[in-house]
């Protein structure tokens, strides 16, 4: 095997088909980019749930006097101490809580103080009106319902609620996002291979003189394919060096600096730089991979060896 | 060196075979004519050699061994040891005459120094010494045979396969084409040439193979054309 021969090639495939070799690289380009964007995207939005999930509670609300006189939950009174005692037994008993927290009607007005303070409508709230709660953290968020199932609807309290459901309409945005961005990429990825297949095919027409005598004189198919193959891997790659520099350029202009998300929304944590150079060489592989793959499926068929 | 047995050869879609029962063989250093009108069954027989076809019955022996019992990844190494020449010359137009012979070197993987050193060699066997660096398109249609045949033999194949080289030419032309086929077969090279020029079959007096509707007519030693078109 003589790589200058090989690579010279190469080169000239690449020239004559310049076109189309530009349109296989701008494919392979936007549908690595979309590709690497979604994985990133996905790894964001884990990181997300992590760091919430992490401080977000399910809350028993116990009923008060005034809940009493108007809320149907709380039609049997004021929760009593016998009732606590036994809600606060039944926690400790289940497998899901990792830990159990009390709010007196004096801490849940202390902490309304802390966050309306300034507001007119605080001054007219008395602790008598706020209610005692369990705060209740979980081992798995996502196990809220055996809370909810268990103590809704009990003597004394007035409702469980779930904080991760707010959370969720978030996540299943950014989720839907997602899949919007793998759902192109995938066409994109159709359209890519598409285009491949249809340069090799005319790389293997505007060659049928080569590789004709190639045939004839005994090259072996390894020899004659070698070139289309490595044409499409090299457009392949090029692409896939312009989707790595799209994700680092989309990484630093979006979350560091031009947009600088990360300055603007202190509340989400941001995905590092680890977290895109670790994509990048799966990225590099694929556009090397792929291309090769589908020219060698494609030279089955068009090209005779 | 080729031994056909019983071979018919049905393509598909066709009820008429291509070749009938046909048997014969071709020994090591032989000059053979193939002859016969077209659609006689000729390319049939060449591509059957050259193993782009595969025989519907019988028995195909190309070089000692079965092309039936082949398998595809040999074909390569068993085309190495055979030339092959066309009447349309089949040359790369953008090459010049040294590249398109070095072509078929390179192809096969062979060291930059054997190239340097047998390609000069096979040209000035050919009689193009000189004119390595034209182009195709700068030679005359013997010319460009030439290199063809340079670039057939500069392998040094044990057997040269040549299907109408001289069917592009003018007489005198194809005359000079013929002595270099016949000093290549003087060389111990077989050489099995389809043809349908009549003057150079009767002048050369070699052994005349005719094909007709598939069938083996005429296996002649010494032969002439023998027959009006």
């Amino acid at each position: 095997m003589r790589a200058q021969f090989v690579l010279s090639e190469i080169g000239v495939g690449l020239r004559r088909n310049l076109t189309m070799t530009f349109a296989v690289i701008v494919s392979v380009a936007l549908s690595l980019a979309l590709f690497g964007g979604s994985l990133l995207m996905s790894d964001q939005v884990n990181q997300m749930k992590g760091y919430w999930y992490d401080k977000i509670n399910v809350s028993i609300f116990l009923c008060n006097k005034s809940n009493a006189q108007n809320d149907p939950n709380c039609a049997k009174g004021a929760v009593t101490e016998d009732q606590k005692k036994a809600i606060r037994a039944d926690l400790g008993k289940m497998s899901v809580v990792q830990k159990v927290t009390h709010e007196t009607q004096d801490e849940a007005y202390k902490h309304y103080k802390e966050q309306f303070g300034d507001s007119p409508l605080a001054g007219t709230i008395t602790p008598d009106q706020m209610q005692e709660s369990y705060r209740i953290k979980l081992k798995n968020p996502e196990q809220y319902k055996v809370i909810a199932s268990a103590f809704n609807g009990r003597d004394g309290v007035q409702s469980v609620q779930d904080q991760k459901g707010i959370l969720d309409n978030l996540f299943g945005l950014l989720n839907g996002m997602n899949w919007a961005a793998r759902a192109v990429m995938s066409l994109m990825l159709v359209v890519a291979l598409m285009l491949i297949v249809n340069t090799v095919r005319v790389s293997a027409f505007s060659r049928r003189r080569e590789t004709g005598i190639m045939r004839l004189v005994g090259a072996s198919g390894f020899y004659i394919q070698a070139p289309f193959i490595m044409e499409a891997a090299v457009a392949g790659l090029i692409g896939g060096t312009v989707a790595c520099g799209f994700l680092v350029l989309a990484r630093y202009f979006i979350i560091d600096n031009g947009l600088a998300l990360s300055q603007k929304l202190n509340l989400i944590n941001f995905i590092g730089w680890d977290a895109v150079l670790t994509k990048l060489p799966l990225i590099l592989a694929t556009s090397l991979l792929m291309p090769a793959l589908a020219a060698f499926f494609a030279l089955r068929k068009y090209l005779k060896v | 060196m080729i031994r056909f047995d019983n071979v018919s050869k049905v393509y598909p879609k066709q009820t008429r075979p291509a070749l009938r029962d046909v048997s014969l063989e071709v020994e090591k250093g032989e000059f053979v004519f193939l002859v016969g009108s077209s659609g006689s069954g000729k390319s049939t027989f060449l591509r059957l050699i050259l193993r782009e076809e595969r025989c519907s019955h019988g028995q195909v022996h190309v070089l000692g061994k079965d092309l039936a019992r082949l398998s595809n990844w040999k074909v390569p190494q068993m085309r190495r040891q055979l030339g092959t020449v066309f009447q349309d010359f089949r040359l790369l137009p953008n090459k010049t005459v040294a590249e398109n012979v070095a072509f078929a070197q390179e192809v096969i993987g062979k060291s930059r120094g054997e190239i340097r050193k047998s390609v000069p060699q096979v040209l000035d066997l050919v009689g193009l010494g000189g004119k390595e660096d034209r182009r195709p398109g700068e030679l005359s249609g013997g010319e460009q045979q030439r290199v063809a045949i340079a670039r057939a033999f500069v392998n040094r194949p044990l057997l040269l396969i040549a299907d109408e080289p001289t069917g592009n030419l003018d007489p005198q032309t194809s005359v000079g084409i013929m002595k270099l086929l016949d000093r290549i077969n003087r060389t111990g090279t077989t050489v099995l040439m389809a043809t349908h020029d009549q003057n150079i079959v009767d002048q050369m007096r070699k052994r005349v193979i005719e094909l007709e509707k598939g069938r083996l007519v005429r296996d002649q030693a010494r032969g002439v054309y023998g027959y009006q078109h």
